[in-house]
């Protein structure tokens, strides 16, 4: 396996070092960073280095015990047990020796950490084997060097370490030898049918802490002296602060201040409940300061520019207008989809203490760096006056990206010297959000002598376009005159990634076009899915994204699992396939109708995402990938009118709630290729594959999201 | 500030704080127990959900003066040591993601099969609906619920 000396030459120079433990133990720095984003800052020179070069730590006790710091921001997506899982197999020591703790060093140090994109696990795996098979050789030489023999006549397994003569030494037995050796260079990584905890169902670590009710999160941490701060943002994108009147705020109880900072007031409180209180009794004027903008706006401007001629070009494949003017058929069809809030279950919130020494700040972020960087500008403070922590996040969803909450803890405290934690309320979070953007697909195909010829997908979005890669993926390379355009819509509103940015979407649209297609040319919908990959295999275009022959094993695996076309009277199914985020996934709804109105029974997936790390913690990403997919498509509505939200809370707002809920039933693809991520792939083709199956079940296309208004439409009509 | 005595895990507290705060709020801010966690403030979601006297509330809105004297158990005293048939199936079934609403599912869950030993699939359903888990492991709960009401 060349590739893997190939990255070891890299990484024994770069990533690790050993140190004996005053109180025992031997301690090993690595840098799990360089492993979470190929762009993180890797040390060069290894003598020239000290432990505060490295954010993730492994502790081998004098009694074997291994404990694991983990940095990596855990959001709900697991990897905070499966990261150390694959240090402790290639390690070599059994699960119950070792426990996992977030990483407690220098905050400084935390500053090359991120969560997002489904690509910790990915971009971590060569690392992270090579982290404890380093490890595991040095202790395997110290026990060598101990005994007087060749180390390649020993082995070690599950923390034990056997010569050939069946002496045995236990890791904690050498640890004080091994520290100080020098760092191997040429170790072998196990192969995977060796794995003894790579595959294995393994619990999730905080499960006991989180059961029990013990503080965790953002939201749970307390400081000595801490106060709380409401903040009264704009009511509308596009309005600023004219003036306000604290006199009712400051005569309630527990108020502490209040503060004006930019357009925003934040109140101080004793404790939350006062904050709030002071919040809501402030009286504001506000001006406007730019045009408001409203649902129909939008609207009208992301038509426009479908129907006008101003679009990038993100790929061109052969000649489409030529396509379109030789068919036999035309399809075109626009596609639309709202706003969408995050709406993580644990609000926005973020501690500050800003003091003449440093600036402290402590909560739920998965951009550490990036906040912390934007915070020293912010308040001119030098890098390395910047301390953060993190903690666990209640949720994510790519609304934890953006440090707009620490940002506004930072700038409160800097003004009161207080320590403070801001507190969103569900309004505040929902209503001050970044967004996932609207926008509106129009895709057209043309058929001639039974042949998809030509396909063009053009996006019009608000604020941004889908990023680059994107349209190398299916179908791109599977038919002849292809080509994506996008262009956008420059709004006030703000917006940003939501769980599997822009094909969140796209896939829906994708899928509902292509059961269209199939349904035109009498063709069964994966079938056809299958027939247009062959077309792709053996392609030198590098770049194109998906494997076909992975693709087409997903969705051959889904369609058996399914019992796909064999179902009972009264259920109806649907299909969608979908690669994103380097995972290939195929899923078939199973829905029965009710007054008009879908209930998704049952959704069964294929998954190819490489080596399953942990199944367990892979099937639960599954499971609400898929659910959250659903029930966005289904209910998720957010709308504005004048700049204002107009869903501001779960009683306006529908989230899918249990009796929605689909069973999920997950299946992977067995696979020996290296794992890719599962935050995110999971949810792109679940709309599709309900609205197809609301086609079979209907006969009616549903080309514009959230499905539920557009079904209590056709009711309506049908009732008159 | 008025005084207010509550029983908490079996234990007797007073607290003074003005009459209309939620008692979410007493748990967390005054009694720095918070594991009873704050979503939407509205009852709408569960995260908030303890019991008054074996019925499972949302904590986020009842104000303390309307519950002066009750009883009240939260996360932290439903069992020793998460050793609540519930709390035992959550992790048999290895239920969270992010983890954040558990609490309140568990809170949720312990009430309902207090009322309801032996549910069927459907009474589940129901009985959770009120419950937001936005990371969905609705499957998860479903079977958590039904094995603890086998376990229990």
């Amino acid at each position: 396996m060349k590739s893997q000396n190939k990255s070891l030459n890299f990484s024994r120079r770069n990533f690790l070092k050993t140190s004996v433990l005053a109180g025992g133990g031997m301690l090993i720095g690595f840098n799990l960073l360089s492993a979470c984003r190929p762009e993180a800052i890797v040390p060069v020179d290894i003598s020239k280095l000290n432990f505060n070069d490295f954010n993730a730590f492994i502790k081998i006790s004098e009694e074997g015990y291994v404990t694991i710091f983990s940095p990596n921001p855990e959001i709900g997506q697991g990897v905070k047990t499966s990261m150390p899982m694959i240090i402790a197999e290639e390690l070599d020591v059994s699960w119950d020796k070792v426990s996992v703790a977030q990483g407690l060093y220098d905050p400084v140090n935390y500053q090359r950490q991120v969560a997002g994109g489904s690509q910790s696990i990915r971009f971590g795996w060569d690392a992270l084997r090579q982290t404890g098979a380093t490890t595991k050789q040095m202790l395997v030489n110290a026990a060598a060097a101990k005994w007087g023999v060749e180390a390649s006549t020993c082995s070690a397994s599950q923390g034990i370490i056997t010569n050939a003569n069946g002496d045995t030494l236990g890791y904690g037995e050498v640890v004080k030898e091994a520290a100080i050796l020098e760092i191997p260079e040429n170790v072998s990584l196990k192969e995977s049918k060796d794995y003894n905890i790579i595959g294995q169902d393994i619990k999730n670590v905080d499960i006991h802490k989180i059961i029990t009710g013990k503080p965790l999160f953002g939201l749970d941490y307390i400081s000595e002296g801490m106060v709380y701060a409401s903040v009264l943002r704009p009511p509308a994108f596009g309005k600023k602060l004219a003036s306000f009147d604290d006199r009712i705020t400051k005569g309630i109880n527990g108020v502490l201040e209040v503060v004006k900072f930019g357009n925003k007031i934040a109140v101080l409180g004793s404790n939350t409940w006062a904050a709030m209180k002071g919040k809501k009794a402030l009286v504001a004027e506000w001006k406007n300061d730019a045009k408001l903008e409203s649902t129909k706006d939008h609207d009208t401007e992301l038509f426009k520019i479908l129907n006008g001629k101003k679009f990038e070009t993100n790929r061109e494949d052969g000649n489409v207008e030529s396509a379109f003017r030789n068919a036999d058929k035309i399809i075109e069809r626009t596609y639309e989809s709202p706003f969408l809030p995050h709406n993580c279950m644990e609000p926005m919130n973020f501690y500050a203490h800003v003091t003449p020494e440093k600036v402290h700040l402590v909560g739920p972020i998965q951009t550490p760096a990036w906040t912390a960087s934007k915070i020293s500008k912010l308040l001119n403070r030098k890098p390395e006056e910047i301390h953060l922590e993190m903690t666990r996040m209640g949720g994510g969803f790519g609304r934890r990206l953006y440090g707009d909450f620490a940002e506004e803890a930072a700038q409160i405290s800097n003004i009161t010297k207080k320590p403070i934690k801001v507190v969103f309320s569900r309004e505040d979070d929902m209503t001050a959000g970044t967004y996932r953007p609207a926008i509106k697909y129009r895709i057209k195909a043309s058929i001639k002598d039974g042949k998809i010829t030509g396909y063009h997908l053009k996006e019009a979005a608000i604020n941004g376009n889908m990023y680059g890669l994107i349209a190398n993926f299916f179908p791109a390379g599977c038919i002849p005159n292809y080509k994506v355009s996008t262009a956008n819509y420059k709004s006030k509103i703000t917006t940003g990634a939501w769980r599997a940015p822009y094909t969140n979407f796209l896939a829906f649209a994708e899928q509902s076009f292509f059961n269209e297609l199939a349904t035109e040319l009498d063709k069964d919908h994966p079938s056809l899915l299958i027939e247009l990959l062959q077309n792709v295999k053996g392609t030198k275009d590098e770049r194109i994204q998906y494997s076909p022959e992975r693709m087409e094993e997903t969705i051959k695996l889904a369609v058996k699992k399914s019992n796909w076309g064999n179902t009972t009277e009264g259920t109806y199914q649907g299909f969608s396939a979908y690669y994103s985020h380097n995972t290939h996934v195929a899923e078939v709804a199973d829905i029965v109708m009710k007054n008009g109105i879908p209930l998704v029974k049952k959704v069964t997936v294929a998954v190819d995402c490489g080596i399953v790390v942990n199944p367990l913690g892979a099937k639960n990403q599954v499971e609400g990938g898929v659910i959250d997919g659903v029930g966005h498509a289904m209910y998720g509505n957010f709308s504005f009118k004048e700049g204002t939200p107009q869903a501001v809370n779960f009683d306006n707002y529908r989230l899918i709630r249990m009796q929605e809920t689909p069973e999920v039933s997950t299946h992977f693809v067995e696979s020996g290729l290296s794992p890719t991520g599962l935050g995110e792939p999971g949810l792109p083709p679940a709309g599709g594959a309900v609205a197809n199956a609301i086609h079979t079940a209907t006969g009616e296309r549903l080309l514009k999201q959230p499905f539920i208004n557009e079904l209590e439409m056709s009711k309506s009509k049908i009732l008159g | 500030m008025p005084n207010y005595t509550l029983k908490i895990n079996g234990e007797q507290v007073t607290v003074t704080v003005d009459a209309d705060t939620p008692l979410l709020w007493v748990l967390r801010d005054e009694l720095t127990m918070v594991g009873t966690k704050f979503g939407c403030g509205i009852a709408q979601c569960g995260a908030c959900t303890v019991h008054i006297n074996n019925t499972a509330v949302r904590s986020c809105s009842l104000p303390i003066s309307s519950i002066e004297g009750e009883s009240i158990t939260t996360i932290e005293g439903l069992s020793d040591n998460g050793t609540h048939p519930v709390q035992e199936a959550w992790k048999e079934i290895d239920v969270p993601q992010c983890g954040y609403c558990q609490a309140g599912q568990i809170m949720t869950a312990a009430a309902f099969l207090k009322e309801n030993s032996s549910p069927t699939k459907e009474e589940i359903r129901e009985a959770m609906h009120g419950n937001i888990c936005r990371c969905a492991s609705y499957n998860r709960i479903e079977k958590a619920v039904e094995l603890a009401a086998k376990n229990s």
